[in-house]
């Protein structure tokens, strides 16, 4: 397990593997790792079987909650976590997409009211497949490749 | 419990049943004293006359009172006040909101920060459900029925919101749909995605020939808005080419009636007008009752 995860090892806190390396600083920036006071070790096109190259983040003593981890899915379905006690893998998870995003993705209509209001952005989830969302207000829908996060 | 009405998709076929005859009561009954003491507030952001007077006259004769402005540019949300700032304010004062606005969405929103019901009088090009429910009123009157209905649409099916909402509202009815528009104006993938989950059978014309009309129970016509286009040159290319005329008529249905959202620019011949199928006036009348019931509706008041 420690060899697989090729950064030093981690007493107690959050690894996640597999980011496809171009999304890496996204998924800091989504999580707020950026704000954290907690040691972050961010590993950036180390060498996977899997992906070919990858990327890694290790937070220490930090435990996201299940909502948080999900907005990954939008950019990066493919990470895996896992949640470490006692330098020990306590908990592997996967993260799903959720039924609604609010405050995380922007409306890619102009003349919709979150674009023009101070206020946050909620779209709910109508393909999980496909990964299509739909504007709670203005109701467009926004294909994956589309997405644009706020 | 809000009783906001912000879009027709938000309600059942038993609501939607409901709201018809309660604007089919109005129409019997349309001087009722239900709103005494009331006062309705109608913001509109995004000058629409026909609109404001049709809700102003249901107001009236529900014998409440109204407050409001018609044009945005005379007031603060010209100087930058915020949408929310405005609908804050106006719920110190109003027991219901009839609201328009430029921007999508406007509608939603305004109902998530108040306690006061809001009526979406048309948010940009998103939704307009009064129209909706007196056109679905409107079928209803003529047909005595809203279940198993041939329903043609003309025009513009790209960005005609009217359109896609009554497609919403129809969507419970078990219609058949035929749609004519010009490739640049076709109805949007996502309705037809909607009509193959639901099991909506449909067929897509280019051409507006007679054909399409004997087999109508409803025509229903659009204007080509000249805002719509990005290219004048393609606007010029289609603007005339669904023109109905009064020879078209000739093999249709007894029972057809042609609506309009109105008002017309040229898609209608004046020469329509004087035949009994035209409907697009009287359609218009019935915004009053229909706005009657949701308002009522809105008001918790049966
Ligand atoms: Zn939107």
């Amino acid at each position: 397990m420690k060899k697989e995860l090729q950064v030093a090892a981690l007493e107690n806190g959050t690894v996640i593997d597999h980011i496809p390396s171009e999304q890496v600083f996204k998924v800091v920036s989504i999580l707020g790792i950026e704000h954290l006071k907690t040691p972050v070790t961010i590993g950036y096109s180390l060498d996977s079987k899997k992906m070919g190259k990858k990327g890694i983040v290790k937070i220490s003593n930090k435990f996201f909650e299940e909502d948080e981890i999900n907005r990954l899915s939008l950019i990066a379905p493919s990470v895996k976590l896992n949640i470490i006690r006692d330098y020990e893998v306590a908990e592997k998870k996967q993260v799903s997409l959720p039924d609604s995003v609010t405050g995380l993705v922007k409306c890619n209509n102009p003349k919709c009211i979150t674009n023009n209001e101070p206020m946050p952005t909620h779209f709910s989830v109508i393909d999980k497949e496909n990964v299509t969302l739909k504007c709670h207000y203005c109701e467009i829908k926004i294909k994956k490749e589309d997405i644009i996060l706020l | 419990m809000n009783r906001s009405f912000v879009s027709i998709a938000d309600y059942s076929k038993e609501e939607i049943l409901h709201l018809v005859r309660r604007a089919e009561y109005f129409e019997q009954y349309p001087n009722q004293k239900v709103l005494e003491g009331k006062v309705c507030a109608t913001l509109f952001f995004e000058p629409s006359t026909r609109t404001r007077l049709s809700f102003e006259t249901a107001v009236n004769r529900l014998g409440g009172r109204v407050i409001g402005f018609s044009d945005a540019a005379t007031t603060s949300s010209s100087k930058g006040e915020t949408l929310k700032d405005t609908i804050k304010m106006v719920s110190n004062y109003a027991d219901l909101i009839i609201m328009r606005h430029y921007l999508e969405g406007a509608a939603r929103y305004a109902s998530e920060i108040t306690d006061v019901p809001i009526i979406n009088a048309g948010d940009g090009a998103n939704q307009h459900p009064s129209q909706t429910l007196l056109d679905l009123y409107s079928i209803y009157k003529t047909q005595g029925r809203l279940t198993d209905l041939t329903i043609t649409m003309v025009g513009d099916l790209k960005y005609g919101r009217t359109v896609h909402s009554l497609l919403t509202g129809m969507s419970h009815f078990n219609p058949i749909f035929r749609f004519v528009a010009p490739e640049e104006l076709h109805l949007p993938d996502i309705y037809r995605q909607f009509m193959d989950i639901n099991n909506i059978r449909y067929y897509e014309y280019t051409d507006f020939s007679p054909e399409v009309i004997n087999q109508s129970d409803i025509l229903y016509m659009t204007r080509v808005q000249r805002e719509r286009f990005t290219d004048l040159v393609e606007y010029e290319k289609v603007k005339n080419i669904y023109v109905l005329t009064n020879a078209m008529l000739k093999g249709s249905r007894d029972n057809l009636r042609i609506l309009h959202p109105l008002p017309r620019v040229n898609e209608i011949a004046q020469d329509v007008d004087d035949n009994p199928k035209s409907y697009y006036f009287e359609q218009a009348r019935n915004g009053v009752y229909a706005r009657q019931a949701i308002i009522c509706n809105a008001l918790n008041l049966k």
